[in-house]
């Protein structure tokens, strides 16, 4: 297969991007799993290599055998204490695809990890012991997979090895991981049998699973659509205002007396397109006042074009003169959300600090960032069958259902719908921390 | 050397696209997000620039993020010393055609009065961080840009895209603030400051590909040009001021070329005979060694190295 071959330049330019997290237990062989998606994908240099193999031997492993955790584990304490403490990013690449991978720990900080791994994935993969099967632990991490809508999930099942490839031991926990996703509304679930110690089915097809004929962990890897492929197809047109840039006399000095004509009124509405795509002549509308108006021009990072789509930084001129400051939003007319004081959201608490009714919080959501309340703890998730208990308060890297209110309208729509328009950030007024993540759950 | 385009107010319109994104413009989109954002949030931003390739990509970044207006922010240049003369000119070329200011932080100044002593291995760099800290405090600077990317060590791999400084300039690796979707928490208290890097998810390979891809101007060193060099440690070292070869080691006239370009008291050269870009993406593309590995005796120091110095507020 081409897969694992290192590409030059003319594939490097259309090569497409593809984030994934993986997740799993302590001794699931995450690790293990990584470094040998690394290790085939051709990822990990000879120098990375050998400073692993010199530190594996330190380290009592037997001769030219690795200890794969050492590739992620970065920081000082977790090589010393043998844990992993914090997601660690990794790169690589085969002919189709440019990877991102968040290597999110499974036991210290586990929620605050997945969810911090998984909110930018376009894939989780959860490992699982085949000898095992789907544990209390495998169940959370679908939890919170499912509530975070991550759009697709593979289930390794790992060690296949150690229960002889058995098909049958298969079989009964790909029935129980198909289970378990429908309880969790889980869709777009992958079952593959792998040994990521051995290499079947990470990056090559084993003939010892024979009985399997699905695609091996990089074939699908490479194979899944990317959110931003989603994001941009069918979806309403979205634009949360960055900065508003007016050059006026601060054109670049590259600028010559033609441009300085052209942009002498200059004013443009700069951020990321969140969703949907635009072109020149769209009828747009401007949170907040509803005020329409026409685009008469985009830049797409900086170069004039006619149209642009999810996940593109532009800058937008319009028809009117209209007011609109960071924390705008430009919608595609008809289309723009109506303002809100007030919604109940999942949320996901990662700071020591249990979250209080009655807190007084900050609240970033796209580019505005308002006082809010913390009006009522409503429930708190119970992981393994995603049940709603009463509730009080939520502890750190606790899940549950908070409602909110905002000291100013915000645009909020369900995080179902639309990603960026649902997510929060809650963050403490006086010290700056990151206390919790939510998403908007109700549409009024 | 091709001059950087002119931030492209005259290329003609691009038609409107059916393929996906590439992985390099949704790595640009991301980049030049996260300068706006911190723009748009802070008051005195600043952008770490040594006219090494990845802080020119910053740069080239942040003119495409305020097109057609210019770059709103100075470049400071940690200065140890022991550039290659090459680089200081390139930058000084480089800042004066965008109009943009540079501030500079002397080591020299520090070891001439004595609050900073030389080395006994006589590299400056773990030298850097003390007047990299009072240069962000005397201008100000309440979050620096710089281009370090995760890919370039296993401490970097855990670092934050906004990432907070104490007043002492600390990084606390195990106290990070969680990070998601692309919502970026940039508070902080009088004294903190932020670090800001905009390339965290970029490779070498993707840096190349879009020096390649926008014709992006560089120092000459990062091509294949003959040098008087000398072998130590795997390295080939130029012959100059700050290293010289001992009775052991032999000159030699090579065709080399620079993967990362520092001090150069620490950063040694490789055999290429790359010598335009196109030439480079293909070698880095087959490269076996990382480029910090490759070329940098002081990430060879130890395997926290990187680490330890990141907490005493080096870049």
């Amino acid at each position: 297969m081409s897969t694992a071959e290192i590409t030059t330049d003319a594939v490097t330019r259309t090569r497409t991007l593809f984030r994934f997290a993986t997740a799993g237990s302590v001794d699931d062989g995450k690790s293990t799993l990584v470094g040998r998606l690394l290790h085939d994908a051709k990822a990990i240099l000879a120098d990375q290599l050998e400073q692993v193999a010199a530190t594996s031997r330190q380290r009592g492993f037997a001769h030219g055998a690795f200890d794969f955790a050492l590739l992620t584990d970065g920081l000082r304490a977790e090589r010393e204490q043998g844990i992993t403490i914090d997601v660690a990013y990794r790169y690589f690449s085969t002919g189709r695809r440019s990877f991102i991978l968040a290597d999110c720990p499974g036991h210290v900080q586990y929620t605050r990890n997945m969810v911090t791994g998984s909110a930018t994935a376009d894939a989780v993969i959860v490992l699982v012991d085949a000898r095992k099967g789907i544990t209390e632990q495998t169940r959370r991490h679908l939890a919170v997979v499912s509530l975070l809508r991550v759009e697709h999930v593979v289930i390794a099942v790992n060690k296949i090895d150690l229960v002889d490839f058995d098909e049958a031991r298969f079989v009964e926990i790909e029935i129980d991981a198909e289970r378990v996703s429908e309880q969790l509304g889980l869709h777009g679930v992958h079952v593959l049998p792998v040994s990521a110690l051995e290499g079947d089915n990470i990056v090559d097809r084993s003939e010892r699973t024979d009985w399997y004929d699905g695609p091996t962990l990089l074939d699908l890897l490479e194979s899944l659509p990317g959110a931003e492929e989603i994001e941009s197809s069918g979806a309403d047109f979205r634009l949360p205002v960055q900065l508003v840039l007016r050059p006026q006399g601060g054109l670049a000095p590259t600028a010559d007396a033609a441009d300085a004509e052209r942009y002498r009124d200059f004013r443009g509405f700069s951020g990321r397109v969140s969703s949907g795509a635009v072109q020149v002549g769209d009828a747009v509308e401007v949170f907040p006042g509803g005020f329409a108006t026409t685009v008469t021009g985009i830049h797409v990072a900086g170069r004039e074009s006619d149209a642009a789509t999810a996940a593109q930084s532009v800058t937008l001129t319009l028809a009117d003169e209209i007011d609109a400051a960071r924390g705008a939003v430009i919608a595609a007319s008809g289309t723009l959300p109506s303002g809100r004081r007030e919604a109940v959201v999942e949320l996901f608490q990662l700071d020591e600090r249990a979250i209080v009714p009655g807190a007084r919080v900050l609240v970033k959501h796209g580019t505005a960032t308002v006082q809010a309340l913390v009006s009522e703890v409503l429930t708190r998730r119970d992981l393994e069958t995603l049940t709603h208990d009463e509730a009080d308060t939520l502890a750190v890297n606790e899940i549950g259902r908070v409602r909110l209110r905002f000291a100013a309208d915000l645009p909020l729509e369900p995080y179902e719908r639309n990603r960026a328009g649902g997510s929060l950030l809650l963050v403490h007024p006086a010290d700056g921390a990151t206390l919790a993540a939510a998403t908007v759950i109700d549409d009024h | 050397m091709t001059p950087v385009p002119a931030v492209a107010t005259s290329t003609p319109r691009s038609t409107h696209r059916a393929d996906p994104l590439s992985a390099l413009d949704l790595l640009e989109a991301e980049a030049i997000h996260i300068i706006r954002e911190v723009v748009a949030e802070f008051e005195r931003p600043v952008l770490l620039f040594s006219g090494g390739k990845d802080s020119v990509v910053v740069l080239h970044l942040a003119t495409k993020a305020f097109a057609p207006g210019r770059v709103p922010f100075p470049v400071l240049h940690v200065d140890t010393g022991h550039n290659f003369p090459e680089v200081i000119a390139f930058r000084d070329e480089t800042v004066a055609r965008l109009g943009i200011d540079l501030e500079v932080a002397r080591v020299q100044d520090y070891i001439d009065d004595g609050r900073l002593a030389e080395r006994p291995d006589g590299t400056r760099n773990p030298l850097q961080t003390q007047p990299l800290l009072d240069a962000i405090a005397a201008g100000r600077h309440d979050a620096v840009f710089g281009g370090a990317r995760r890919d370039e060590d296993k401490a970097r791999a855990k670092e934050r895209i906004i990432s907070l400084r104490d007043e002492f300039g600390q990084w606390d690796p195990r106290n990070q603030r969680p990070e998601l979707w692309s919502l970026y928490n940039g508070r902080h208290l009088p004294g903190q400051h932020v670090r800001a890097f905009p390339i965290s998810n970029w490779t070498e390979l993707d840096i190349w590909s879009y020096i390649e891809r926008e014709s992006i101007a560089l120092p000459p060193l990062y091509y294949a040009h003959e040098r008087e060099v000398f072998r130590r440690d795997g390295m080939w070292w130029a012959v100059g001021e700050f290293a010289a070869p001992r009775d052991d080691e032999t000159v030699e006239r090579r065709v080399v070329r620079y993967r990362t370009v520092g001090d150069m008291s620490c950063t040694g050269a490789v055999e290429s005979d790359a010598a335009d870009t196109a030439s480079v993406v293909a070698e880095v593309a087959r490269s076996t060694l990382t480029e910090r590995g490759a070329t940098r005796a002081d990430d060879r120091i130890s395997e926290a190295a990187m680490e330890d110095r990141k907490k005493d507020g080096y870049f």
